[in-house]
């Protein structure tokens, strides 16, 4: 019969260990695996590498990891909506890497294609550009930037069947799909699990052969902020 | 003061061409939205969704946000996509217009507006991506910064965003047009005088011969 994908979240959590790099799908809080981060916040690991457009909000989503201190590095373009990443980074506590959004989306997308880097004109010039490589292509000058790759990538979806084939909605799907292609192992949270065939192959915007497993979302974002929904 | 910004955004979306694929950034840029009919514009939001419309309170879905993290609806022939794709998007050259705000413009046309210097440089965001890839670039921004000081200056203090230049500059005073070497003031805004755009504007800039003809200078 068919391989079932569908784990306990904290099954899958075991494949988390410290010091791994680990790409967190999510636009600020939307998209983002809010149950799996919530597990984690129990689990007794440090020194990640994350990789993400964001790192939460203050005290929410990623947010929470940062503040009890798990986090040692983030990769990401956009970190000014969590006051604690200013303060966290002052103090020496936090390694930051910033890379623009179309860069950091291209680098996951190439890292997950198999592709060492790619060439952008995009931060040609200024602050962002520094201690870059450059290459000339038909006399205009573009930056090398190397792809990403993670260790674990945990990401959300809407819609998952038992094989993995993942569905995503609005603009909840922004990193997540390029996140699936760029880990060793990539976890799903999805909020509705339907039995394989169910799901029209045309919807299917990540083929099951990227998701290692999938488990159910114990937390949601609503209009009001986040939100149990039960086990 | 409000209405500053609105005759900003208003003045911005009569620059925009029919049937054309915009996107807009954070502050001024986003009120554009109000000025412009659905059906001739199509707004693209680099968080993955080309047909930005507005949503009535009732009608919010936490899952559908523009890249300033607000509430946004969907419009008819909406699409959504990934951020590779959106960027794509967006570098490959197929978005017509990025309306951005700016910290400040200098006389070579770039512009900056995502870091200040002695603050913490935590975010970027699509900023950069916007200035290199869209066909054209409008800033609006009120013509001094919050503390008096020209916006318009010789040359960037703040760290620059792109080498490109940015075409058109609307500001609570003024138009400004990008002449090849130069900004040219185009147009003067509601009931703003030249003398005010000078003591306010350190940048070059010349001024048009409609201008000069219509005996405002």
């Amino acid at each position: 019969m068919y391989l079932d994908k569908l784990f306990s979240i904290e099954d899958a959590l075991k494949e988390i260990k410290s010091n791994h790099t680990l790409m967190v799908g999510g636009f600020g809080l939307v998209g983002s695996p809010l149950s799996i981060i919530e597990h984690l916040t129990r689990h007794d690991i440090s020194g990640l590498t994350v990789i993400s457009n964001n790192v939460g909000e203050a005290g929410e989503g990623l947010g929470i990891l940062l503040r009890q201190g798990k986090i040692k590095k983030a990769i990401g373009s956009y970190f000014t909506s969590n006051r604690d990443v200013a303060k966290y980074y002052n103090e020496g506590k936090l390694e930051i890497e910033l890379l623009p959004q179309g860069t950091l989306s291209e680098a996951i997308r190439s890292g997950g294609a198999g592709l060492g880097g790619f060439y952008t004109k995009t931060a040609v010039g200024t602050d962002l550009a520094r201690g870059k490589e450059t290459k000339e292509i038909n006399g205009e000058t573009y930056l090398l930037q190397e792809g990403l790759k993670a260790d674990v990538a945990i990401i959300k979806a809407w819609k998952a069947d038992r094989l993995g084939n993942l569905v995503y909605y609005k603009t909840a799907r922004n990193f997540n799909p390029n996140m699936a292609t760029a880990a060793n192992y990539v976890i799903a949270e999805v909020d509705e699990i339907v039995d394989v065939g169910e799901l029209d192959p045309d919807e299917i915007a990540t083929p099951h052969l990227f998701v290692d497993a999938i488990v159910k979302s114990e937390l949601i974002l609503m209009k009001d902020g986040v939100k149990s929904i039960g086990k | 003061m409000g209405n500053k910004r609105e005759l900003i955004a208003k003045r911005a979306a009569d620059e925009l061409e029919p049937y054309s694929f915009v996107n807009l950034g954070i502050g001024i840029p986003t009120l554009v939205a109000n000025y412009i009919d659905d059906g001739l514009y199509t707004l693209h939001t680099e968080n993955g969704l080309l047909g930005v419309t507005s949503v009535e309170e009732k009608d919010i879905d936490p899952l559908i946000v523009n890249a300033g993290k607000l509430p946004v609806g969907e419009a008819l022939g909406a699409s959504y996509f990934s951020s590779a794709d959106s960027f794509a998007m967006i570098r490959g050259g197929h978005i017509d217009v990025a309306i951005l705000g700016a910290l400040q413009i200098d006389s070579r046309g770039r512009i900056a507006n995502w870091a200040i210097p002695g603050k913490d440089i935590i975010g970027v965001g699509g900023a950069m991506d916007l200035l290199e890839g869209a066909k054209k670039i409008i800033i609006t921004t009120n013509h001094v910064a919050n503390d008096g000081r020209p916006k318009l200056v010789d040359e960037c203090t703040f760290p620059i965003t792109s080498e490109r230049v940015a075409e058109t500059i609307i500001t609570d005073l003024a138009v400004f047009k990008w002449q090849g070497d130069n900004y040219e003031l185009v147009e003067l805004m509601g009931d703003s005088t030249i003398e005010e755009v000078q003591a306010n504007t350190t940048a070059f800039y010349t001024i048009s011969n409609e201008l000069l003809q219509e005996g405002k200078v």
